[in-house]
């Protein structure tokens, strides 16, 4: 970052009257979309010329994951509060609240790090078969999408803290929202669709 | 940070770290345009070593030595790789984009000035990567440019244990260049435009440039993922692709290819763009059906993503299949013919200028047609069994390509060349090379036709051992597309002496060198950084020349009434 930076007036500018960030930040989700979009397309479609795969389905942990699915939902629902306290000016509760969403991307972790190491220590690795490689490269790639949120949203807690780049948080929560929304549909395809 | 104090427009010289790590889009275009013809040169470079192998097979060839098969499929791969992701997106897309985008919509930069800086960084890397493929072991990738596996997915069957990686790295970090590019582009038209430009005042070159961001952001997608899953075959040992386990090599090609059509429409569109902003200059004349233009270019768009498996017709896919992407790829070619006719009719009664930006516009309208014409007989699903991987398909794609990449990039550089440098460039070399470059281009693809009818197949090292491709006549026909593609790199001096001896010795550009209505021209020549130090108003649509009852021919944009 040059010392010399100046936010250019072209940023500032709103022909569409949507904010700039936001706007990107929708597009960010539109260019994302197609690469989970891809994934789970090419899972489905193996997956229909694979029935044999719904048994290897139960072995992927349901009751975890469904307590994930609580988790990930109840932290999107943080992050609404840390939007609607930044519009009520309430930017220290907005700080909390980000915290909060925070902790339930780390709850989330730490049950994905847990269920990986179950199976992996029962032979359910990546190399198992190519149900487990798909199930390894979707979760994997939504939980790295997990761990930038929460890092993103740490450092934006930092700013607004100083009463900096407030309209951030909004942009933020637009993101875990979608992390929460892949999640809904990684959750049936590995977890609930098993058994015969 | 924004905070800081107010830097000095424009004035003051610019250091070298300041030129390195600049936010200027201006600067980023610079840098994506010159990264770009560099790899240009190498790319030329492979096609010349792998073209005195197949004029001359088996002979040392002068600047590389003997070429063994690995080589050459290396050479080939990536000529191709090169010529696509580092010489067509980064110069059409990236360069002309950052270079055109804020000046022609009348603002200072992009909305997001390091996350463009952070695009070319990625991108720089991204070729610095690709080429060191070459020097690792076992070779730069040999498994051609759409990198089919299984022979991409396992180094037993592609012989490049390190290259295929690299390659596939190489095109990911790419990819992520063009997708924050891209980001950045389409949220700058949206959002930045000057007061007044309304949708139908953005300039066409503009238009074609965010739709083609727009369709790369979108077919991109599932290729990234497809990667992910292809680089874990590589590296890991899942399988994916694995026809010996659950996978399915297809499904590989379904991903490739619906990115891969798209794609030429990626950099189709800011060809096309180029060419219609200098038809309507140098021909005087209101671009002909601004909105139908518009609108038959979101339709191709939109059918561009249900063409992909006409790439596919022998792979195996089911021939009902093949009956429907055959319509659907017909069916494409009625909105490109649609604006290779409203281009037509542009120059129709116009008073035009031969200028060289204008030879090549014209040029890539008739070149081009031959491209789109002869893609006809290879998107039906009969013929195309014939002609599938036979030079016929390499001419075919070239003929669409070259007008793109090249034809319409010098076409843009000869163009916008007094805008961005300040000077003119010198007409009379322009016109040199010019007509040596299309002439020789002519000389090396026609031919190619010609050996793709007689059954000449592609990415073959050498066709002595084929007795029916061995014939004298044949073999003749190979040099003489060698020795032409010699004489168009020959003719590519005077071009790199007019672009390097213009930047000093050229006759000082004013403002509006061309008499052009759009929001560039009435910027300084070159632009400071921040472009103006007023930003310009739009009054009108961008096209408005000869309008009857005025004195002057043209009536930029932002002129007040």
């Amino acid at each position: 970052m040059s010392d010399t930076y100046q936010v250019p007036i072209a940023t500032n500018r709103s022909a569409t009257g949507i904010p700039t960030g936001r706007l990107a930040i929708w597009w960010v989700i539109a260019s994302e979309i197609v690469i989970f979009g891809g994934l789970l397309v090419c899972f489905l479609l193996l997956r229909l010329r694979h029935p044999e795969w719904a048994a290897e389905a139960e072995h992927t942990k349901l009751a975890a994951g469904a307590f994930n699915t609580f988790v990930l939902l109840t932290s999107s629902y943080f992050v609404v509060l840390a939007h609607k306290s930044i519009t009520d000016g309430r930017n220290l509760d907005a700080v909390k609240y980000i915290w909060w969403t925070i902790g339930g991307g780390l709850v989330f972790m730490l049950v994905k790090a847990y269920e990986y190491t179950a199976e992996i220590s029962h032979g359910y690795t990546m190399f198992k078969s190519v149900f487990w490689s798909f199930y390894y490269l979707a979760t994997g790639l939504h939980g790295l999408h997990v761990l930038a949120g929460m890092i993103i949203m740490a450092i934006i807690a930092k700013d607004v803290k100083k009463g900096l780049n407030l309209q951030r948080v909004e942009y933020i929560g637009i993101y875990w929202h979608f992390v929460d929304v892949v999640w809904i549909f990684l959750f049936p395809l590995f977890y609930i669709a098993s058994g015969l | 940070m924004s905070d800081s104090e107010q830097e000095n427009h424009g004035h003051h010289r610019r250091s070298l770290k300041d030129i390195l790590f600049s936010t200027d889009h201006k600067i980023i275009g610079f840098q994506y345009t010159i990264t770009g013809m560099l790899m240009a040169l190498i790319g030329g470079y492979m096609a010349y070593v792998f073209r005195m192998q197949l004029a001359h097979p088996g002979e040392a060839v002068p600047g590389f030595g003997l070429v063994t098969p690995m080589d050459y499929n290396a050479l080939v791969t990536n000529h191709g790789t090169i010529m696509i992701f580092w010489v067509a997106m980064p110069v059409l897309i990236a360069g002309f984009g950052n270079f055109l985008i804020p000046l022609m919509i009348g603002c200072d930069d992009m909305v997001f000035p390091r996350v463009n800086r952070l695009s070319f960084q990625i991108f720089f890397l991204s070729s610095l990567v690709l080429l060191a493929s070459f020097f690792v072991e076992g070779g730069g990738f040999g498994g051609a440019w759409t990198s089919y596996p299984p022979l991409s997915a396992k180094s037993e069957y592609n012989l490049t244990p390190a290259g295929d990686t690299i390659w596939l790295v190489a095109v990911a970090l790419e990819f992520v260049a063009f997708l924050l590019g891209g980001i950045n582009f389409v949220t700058t038209v949206m959002n930045s435009r000057a007061k007044g430009m309304k949708m139908h005042d953005i300039p066409m070159v503009v238009w074609m440039i965010v739709i083609a961001s727009i369709l790369f952001m979108v077919s991109v997608g599932p290729l990234v993922a497809g990667a992910v899953m292809l680089g874990f075959d590589q590296v890991a040992g899942t399988h994916f692709y694995d026809p010996f386990s659950e996978g399915d090599p297809l499904l590989w090609q379904h991903l490739f290819w619906f990115f891969g059509h798209p794609e030429v429409y990626v950099v189709l569109l800011p060809a096309m763009g180029v060419v219609a902003e200098i038809l309507c200059v140098f021909s005087r004349k209101k671009l002909f059906g601004y909105k139908t233009l518009l609108y038959s270019t979101f339709a191709t768009g939109i059918l561009s993503f249900v063409v992909w498996a006409h790439h596919q017709f022998v792979a195996g896919i089911d021939p009902r299949m093949a009956h429907l992407f055959t319509v659907t790829t017909l069916l494409i070619s009625i909105p490109i013919a649609e604006m290779v006719f409203l281009y037509i009719a542009t120059l129709y009664g116009g008073s035009i200028e031969f200028k060289t930006p204008m030879l090549w516009a014209i040029a890539f309208v008739a070149e081009f047609l031959i491209g789109g014409v002869t893609g006809i007989y290879l998107g039906s699903s009969g013929t195309d069994i014939y002609y599938h991987d036979s030079y016929f398909v390499v001419a075919h794609f070239h003929y669409t390509f070259v007008p793109i990449a090249i034809i319409a990039v010098f076409a843009g550089i000869t163009y916008w060349y007094p805008k961005a440098i300040g000077r003119m460039m010198s007409d009379f070399w322009g016109k040199v090379h010019f007509w040596g470059t299309i002439i020789s281009f002519n000389c090396i693809f026609i031919p190619l036709f010609l050996l793709g009818m007689a059954g000449q197949h592609r990415r073959i090292y050498s066709y002595e051992h084929f007795p029916e491709l061995a014939r004298p006549e044949l073999q003749e026909m190979r040099g003489f597309v060698t020795a032409s593609l010699i004489v168009m790199i020959i003719f590519q001096i005077p071009f790199l002496w007019n672009f390097i001896a213009s930047m000093f010795t050229g006759e000082k550009a004013e403002k509006n060198p061309w008499r052009s209505n759009t929001l560039e021209w009435s910027a300084d020549s070159p632009p400071p950084h921040g472009n103006w130090s007023e930003l310009p108003e739009c009054h009108r649509p961008p096209y408005e020349y000869s309008v009857p009852d005025r004195k002057e021919d043209f009536w930029p944009q932002h002129q007040p009434n």
